[in-house]
């Protein structure tokens, strides 16, 4: 059962409204062969959780341009792990400084990618790092 | 990568009676089983399977755009409303180039992140074409299992005559657009025909109840009722605004109508069809793995080869596939 997609969620936590972005991921990951669940804007990380748990991803894919990712997606890792998904691969994107990068991955974010990041380079992260779910 | 401890059969039934509990992790690693074909779903599904058939499970089909997904969640609140749990199974295309998906019914049916008695799941068909993924109908029957009351089956964008739904679902609701076509369009063979309730959705916009009426109209019975003749199906036609909620209240009552009208068969056709159609589906995947069993391999490859050059006919070369594998057991 190996041959089967990795299937990733794309979730925008918090308040802006600047999509642009988590839609061309969404789309360009598609087009990697991902199976990708696009939840829309205005996420809770409890909202985010529960489609997690729901959809059995291997991968959380986070997108934020608002600044608030110290509070956002610590929050997010933190049920993750509380619900039992402590193994579901999350990655951040957007504007992230790069002071803030250490202190998430510390929280648990795997992957942080910045403005001009490439969908393949994405695309090649998430297949070198996810444990696809097994049952 | 370190796999879960124990048999297949042990971890089904692990899993099973987690899900049946309540544990929604399980639920969603059992879908996840399901969806992928693994031995674990097999043994779960012979576990689960007498424990489903209670719920009320109902098709929504329609083309891309008419408001499936918005429908589906505005119906969810309804049913909340009148207490009743929900699950939901979303599919939406798998791309025939690279096999991805993009699944985005969950935009619009993200208010339940708290509530226990809602689970939504999304799939993608992975290469099927009837509307539905193959694994949507044993979803739903693990959902069923699990306790939920009722089970939303929303197809992919579907055009004129992705009619699995039907067969899929207890009662099939049929989504139009205002002013999608004539009158002719509603005469056509195919998905209206499946229909036991047809939704006019956009309901306002210009046009809606000229729509219904049209439907209604041309969907009625085209003559009187033969003698001795099962009576002609005749779908109710109802007009919602899922995006303010409109007519979804009357939508519930319609389905829960149709439920109790089919009650009145010992085995409704739509349950035999299922039936018929899961079974189907084991016996073409436990007639392939014989023929890919040791034993049979190499006149398989053999037959197929032979096809493929045009030396024989499938006709001839699946009977005597059928023959071998008599021989064998014999």
């Amino acid at each position: 059962m190996t041959d089967r997609p990795l299937k990733v969620l794309i979730a925008k936590p918090g308040l802006d409204g600047h999509d642009r972005g988590a839609k061309v991921l969404a789309r360009g990951l598609r087009d990697e062969g991902f199976e990708v669940v696009y939840t829309g804007l205005r996420q809770t990380p409890e909202m985010i959780v529960t489609a997690a748990l729901q959809e059995d991803v291997d991968v959380v894919g986070l997108s934020i341009l608002s600044g608030a990712h110290m509070t956002l997606v610590p929050r997010v890792c933190a049920q993750l792990r509380e619900k039992g998904l402590g193994d579901v691969l999350v990655t951040v994107g957007g504007i992230i400084p790069d002071d803030d990068i250490e202190p998430l991955r510390t929280a648990g974010v795997a992957g942080v990618f910045g403005p001009g990041t490439t969908i393949r380079e994405v695309a090649d992260f998430i297949r070198a790092n996810a444990t696809p779910r097994e049952a | 990568m370190t796999g879960p401890a124990g048999s297949p059969a042990d971890r089904a039934a692990a899993l099973a009676d987690a899900a049946r509990a309540g544990d929604r992790r399980a639920l969603a690693r059992l879908l996840t089983a399901v969806e992928n074909h693994t031995p674990v779903a097999e043994h779960a599904l012979r576990r689960l399977y007498p424990l489903a058939g209670s719920a009320h499970l109902v098709g929504i089909t329609g083309p891309p755009g008419a408001g499936k997904s918005t429908l589906v969640a505005a119906l969810i609140a309804e049913l909340r409303a009148a207490g009743r749990s929900v699950a939901v199974v979303a599919v939406d295309p798998s791309s025939p180039i690279t096999g991805g998906a993009l699944l985005g019914d969950r935009v619009r049916m993200q208010s339940y992140a708290s509530d226990d008695g809602v689970f939504i799941r999304s799939m993608a068909s992975r290469g099927h074409a009837g509307g539905l993924a193959a694994t949507s109908t044993t979803a739903a029957t693990v959902f069923d299992a699990a306790g939920f009351d009722t089970v939303l089956l929303e197809t992919v964008g579907t055009g004129q005559s992705e009619v699995e739904v039907a067969a899929a679902a207890d009662t099939t609701v049929v989504l139009e657009a205002p002013e999608m076509g004539d009158e002719v369009q509603a005469i056509k063979a195919g998905l209206l025909e499946v229909a036991d309730i047809v939704v006019v959705n956009k309901g306002d916009r210009p046009g809606a109840q000229r729509t219904a009426a049209q439907l209604r109209a041309m969907l009625s019975p085209a003559g009187p009722a033969t003698d001795g003749a099962p009576p002609a199906r005749r779908p109710e036609v109802l007009v919602t605004t899922a995006m303010t909620g409109d007519g979804v209240p009357q939508l519930l009552a319609a389905l829960d109508r149709h439920r109790i009208e089919g009650r009145h068969d010992a085995t409704p056709a739509a349950r035999r069809a299922r039936a018929a159609a899961q079974v189907r589906a084991v016996l073409v995947e436990r007639l392939w793995d014989r023929l890919d069993a040791p034993g049979m391999r190499v006149a398989t490859a053999d037959a197929l080869d032979a096809v493929a050059r045009h030396d024989t006919d499938p006709y001839a070369a699946a009977d005597r596939l059928l023959a071998a594998l008599g021989r064998e057991e014999g």
